[in-house]
């Protein structure tokens, strides 16, 4: 489609790219423009200048396209791999389980628990855990409900401790007892200041204590940045989490804090003794989890927390063409389970024959809209128009009054007597009615491209190969078929392109064996939330159609699609 | 140009004086309500929405019908950042899925929603219907079955039977099922054997699913899937169909609004549950007024106004006795209700949890099995 005009060294005019080329060729010296600077440099910058100006204009719709366009598509294509929620809300978990053999069929160390523990709890308060639940959902059947319960149960392992530290001394849940203990001296005293206007000066965790008591000191820290940013709340008038008292009890009994000498020591020092005591209630945190749902105790949740671990994954892709990650690696996945390759076969096959009966439909009505007089051209035109203007989904439930048993066809069949009345044809909910209402649908597309091409042969062609003897088929194969080839594989490409993403007609008039893979993606999207999977579908249609097209391009080749004279 | 600077100083005036006035109520003066469209959304607007507009002079309340996409569209807004809703209508299983998601706030029910008029909370009020904390019950609706009359063949009974539908000896005739396993699969364990406090032990397992297919395998030729709720209604109406499954406030417009061939067989039918949910991240302007108009939207009175509309049941316990007759037909709305006991004599409550953990999975085989 290159036109002649374009080509700079076709024009003859002085363009500065011409002068240019002038410019270079003289080999008399630097020409000079008037006002003494070579004429190259000059005629460079005016060249530059053009440019910029054509950017310019092309600007708006460049970035139009590439806002509007280029990058929501990007981002929903990454999705196919983008996996970062499950690292993002159980960091612990995830680097506890890097050493778990996931093919073991066993359940992790202790330590993954504890992680857990920490992570989950944490991600509940912050309501991230049922997200998470429904992410893994897709992987295992069950893990939704699992992290909702473990949300709510989470509780029951702190509140062990918890009971048994106030039962000791009620400080122990209190704010501010909590809040001396672990706070930094100067953020108390200027969180006391604070007005209540602008932010809240940020909680600071004492140096000392954080030695002393590492994990209480994050759990507290944890806590009291969550109270001020989330909630609003100082730290100095609530509560900690019961996942602090947990911290506590393990710090205690694993370190010494006989020699601490800070605020509130009294009080540590006693809940230190209580801990040592033989009568401390304990809770094992794989008990706890066990408690909260046995589930937790099987090994599957782990594999499938360990196999989607990583911030990227090959999940969705791999569930896209009918397979799953195993411990093992990927595997097919059962036999009824399969429905995506089916369905890819499917999308293809039924839009190659939409295509085609496009095509056989198409050709003559734009050979005819070519070759009548213009007046008669138009109105056949409108007629092939007129279904264009009109909604689709009107059109689509025409089709449902037509072809339904008790439809307009079906009915003058039985009436006709051709067909017995309780032997009505199905034509409907099946292949048969997607492709009908489908190829009425992409018509249009067809007969356009067909019509602009076909109108420009000319018409002495015909009439030389007849005054040379040829009959009327060889007229036409031999001379005006050849030369409506590129309006063919125009419409073609147009027609098969837009059905193979189509998804609404399949599944108003498709029943079970008439739909597409779009109406599964459009399933995802917009009813099972599975956005990875769609987009990885999305993505693996994308790259058919481009290979599609490569294909085309190598076979019939792309200069030989015309749209237009 | 002096046009458009005319245009713009109005409407800055008018921004700054809906800016002042919301300022001065400490609310929005417009809502952006979701809903279903169609009669249940004309009902909402006539129960709800008019009453509390005439209420509230310089309210204005816009619909927008994409309660089907909810879930989707809150996602993608919450992602962009710019919540455009207000209150979206949504029906249970889709409200725990946002409140999942944390697309949903979660409301306490007995501060935000009205008493009843005898003093009774809220929450004990809508007793067991507030399925999460996110949830704000309107309506009971039942997915249940419809028949055509005159296509009961002579020397039969009417259906009055859930198994009828699995049943194409007695009653020859394409059916029309929801394109979705959930009801359809507990329905074929149900008329395969399985007793009805045991159908989800049975799903659960693989065998069991195998074991619904297989059930639903044997009346496949005749069943017509639909996947919106006007497509059964249209083609009992065209007489496609002898039988088929949708809501049941839809069966009733086909019956007594559009005077049909139809009636109901209520055996076996689904309870689910519509209701509000109000979008995480309000600013607090807006989250004011949607707060006042729910409490006005799902106080007792109005429940019992809607059910004037739309044969569904109001949520609130409060509400029944006040249902009175249809707006326009004047026919006692009670016997229509799917929770009135001649009705709601086997009866099944939508399994919320057990489809928030199966439904991915059975899913995947129920649409293997249709493509097959």
């Amino acid at each position: 489609m290159t036109d002649a005009a374009t080509e700079p060294d076709k024009i003859t005019g002085p363009t500065p790219d011409n002068a240019l080329r002038a410019a270079d060729k003289a080999d008399s010296g630097p020409v000079l423009a008037a006002d003494g600077t070579p004429l190259k440099r000059s005629l460079n910058r005016a060249l530059r200048a053009q440019k910029l100006r054509a950017l310019m204009l092309i600007a708006p719709l460049l970035i139009f396209v590439l806002v509007s366009f280029i990058a929501p598509i990007g981002d929903m294509l990454f999705r196919s791999v983008e996996n970062q929620i499950v690292r993002d809300t159980l960091p612990r978990t995830v680097v506890a389980l890097a050493d778990y053999d996931a093919e073991s069929g066993e359940l992790p160390r202790d330590e993954v628990f504890e992680a857990a523990y920490y992570d989950v709890f944490f991600a509940a308060e912050r309501k991230e855990h049922t997200r998470l639940g429904s992410r893994l959902n897709y992987e295992q059947t069950g893990a939704s409900s699992l992290f909702r319960k473990s949300g709510r149960g989470i509780e029951d392992i702190g509140e062990v401790y918890l009971d048994q530290f106030e039962d000791l001394d009620e400080n122990w849940d209190e704010a501010r007892p909590w809040a001396e203990l672990m706070g930094d001296p100067d953020w108390i005293a200027a969180q006391e200041a604070w007005d209540g206007n602008g932010s809240m000066p940020e909680f600071e965790v004492r140096s000392d204590i954080s030695d002393l008591l590492p994990r209480t000191a994050e759990a507290y820290e944890i806590f009291a940045r969550f109270m001020q940013t989330e909630e609003g709340d100082s730290p100095l008038e609530e509560e900690p989490w019961s996942v602090v008292h947990t911290a506590l009890y393990q710090d205690l009994a694993e370190n010494d804090v006989s020699g601490y000498t800070g605020p509130r020591a009294d009080m540590l020092q006693a809940a230190d003794e209580l801990v040592a005591s033989p009568d401390f209630e304990t809770i094992a945190f794989r008990d706890g989890f066990e408690e909260i749902d046995e589930d937790w105790v099987a090994p599957e949740i782990w594999q499938t927390i360990k196999m989607y671990s990583p911030a990227y994954t090959s999940g969705y892709f791999l569930n896209s063409i009918d397979m799953q990650k195993t411990a093992e690696g990927p595997a097919l996945r059962d036999e009824d389970e399969r429905i995506y390759g089916l369905l890819f076969q499917r999308t293809m096959f039924m839009s190659l024959v939409i295509t085609f009966s496009c095509i056989l439909l198409g050709y003559p009505i734009a050979y005819l809209l070519s070759n009548l007089p213009a007046s008669k051209a138009n109105l056949l035109m409108i007629l092939v128009l007129l279904p264009f203007w009109t909604s689709l989904l009107v059109r689509t439930s025409a089709w449902k009054v037509m072809l339904q048993q008790q439809g307009v066809i079906n009915d003058v069949l039985v009436w006709l007597g051709m067909v017995a009345d309780d032997a009505r044809l199905t034509m409907i909910n099946n292949q048969f009615g997607t492709i009908v209402a489908m190829t009425h649908i992409l018509l249009p597309f067809m007969i356009l491209p067909m019509y602009s091409v076909m109108s420009t042969i000319p018409p002495s062609y015909v009439r030389a190969a007849k005054s040379l003897g040829a009959t009327n088929w060889t007229t036409f194969w031999r001379v005006y078929f050849p030369q409506s080839v590129p309006g063919i594989g125009a419409g073609s490409i147009l027609v098969f392109i837009l059905s193979i993403g189509y998804y609404i007609t399949p599944e108003i008039v498709g029943g079970t064996s008439g739909i597409f893979i779009s109406n599964r993606i459009a399933y995802h999207i917009s009813s099972s939330l599975n956005w990875g999977l769609a987009a990885a579908l999305g993505s693996i249609l994308l790259v058919v159609v481009l290979v599609l097209y490569w294909a085309y391009d190598r076979i019939v080749g792309i200069d030989n699609v015309k749209l237009g004279g | 140009m002096r046009l458009s600077k005319t245009l713009l100083a109005t409407s800055a005036l008018t921004v700054a004086a809906a800016g002042a006035y919301a300022a001065g109520h400490g609310m929005a003066d417009s809502m952006t309500l979701v809903s279903w469209g169609g009669a249940y959304q004309e009902s909402q607007q006539n129960a709800y929405v008019e009453p509390y507009v005439a209420m509230n002079e310089g309210v204005s309340a816009t619909w927008d019908e994409s309660s089907a996409e909810a879930v989707a569209k809150l996602r993608a807004m919450n992602e962009a950042g710019n919540i455009t809703w207000d209150l979206v209508d949504v029906v249970a299983s889709d409200a725990i899925r946002l409140c999942d998601e944390g697309l949903a706030m979660e409301v306490d029910h007995d501060e935000l929603l009205a008493p009843a008029p005898d003093g009774t909370d809220a929450s004990d009020d809508f007793g067991d219907l507030i399925v999460s904390d996110c949830f704000i019950p309107q309506i009971v609706y039942s997915t249940t079955f419809g028949y055509r009359t005159d296509m009961v063949p002579e020397g039969a009974d009417a259906p009055s039977d859930i198994c009828s539908v699995f049943d194409l000896e007695t009653y020859p005739g394409k059916r029309a099922l929801e394109k979705r396993p959930i009801n359809n699969m507990e329905w074929a364990l149900l008329c395969d054997g399985v007793a009805k406090e045991d159908v989800y032990d049975v799903l659960e397992t693989d065998e069991g699913q195998d074991q619904a297919l297989a059930k639903l395998d044997t009346i496949k030729d005749e069943v017509i899937w639909w996947s919106a709720g006007a497509d059964t209604p249209q083609l009992l109406a065209d007489g496609e169909i002898f039988m088929g499954s949708t809501y049941n406030g839809r069966l009733f417009s086909v019956i007594e609004e559009q005077d049909q061939p139809v009636a109901m067989m209520w055996d076996a039918q689904v309870f689910d549950l519509d209701g509000w949910i109000i979008p995480e991240g309000l600013p607090e302007d807006r989250l004011a007024r949607v707060k006042d108009f729910v409490r006005f939207a799902t106080d007792t009175q109005r429940l019992a106004d809607q059910a004037k509309y739309i044969s569904y049941g109001p949520a609130r316990e409060s509400s029944a006795p006040l249902v009175s007759t249809h707006a326009e037909l004047g026919i006692e709305m009670a016997p229509h209700m799917p929770t009135d006991p001649n009705n709601a004599q086997n009866t099944f409550l939508y399994n919320y949890e057990f489809w928030a953990d199966y439904r991915d999975d059975i899913d995947a085989k129920f649409q293997a099995w249709l493509a097959q």
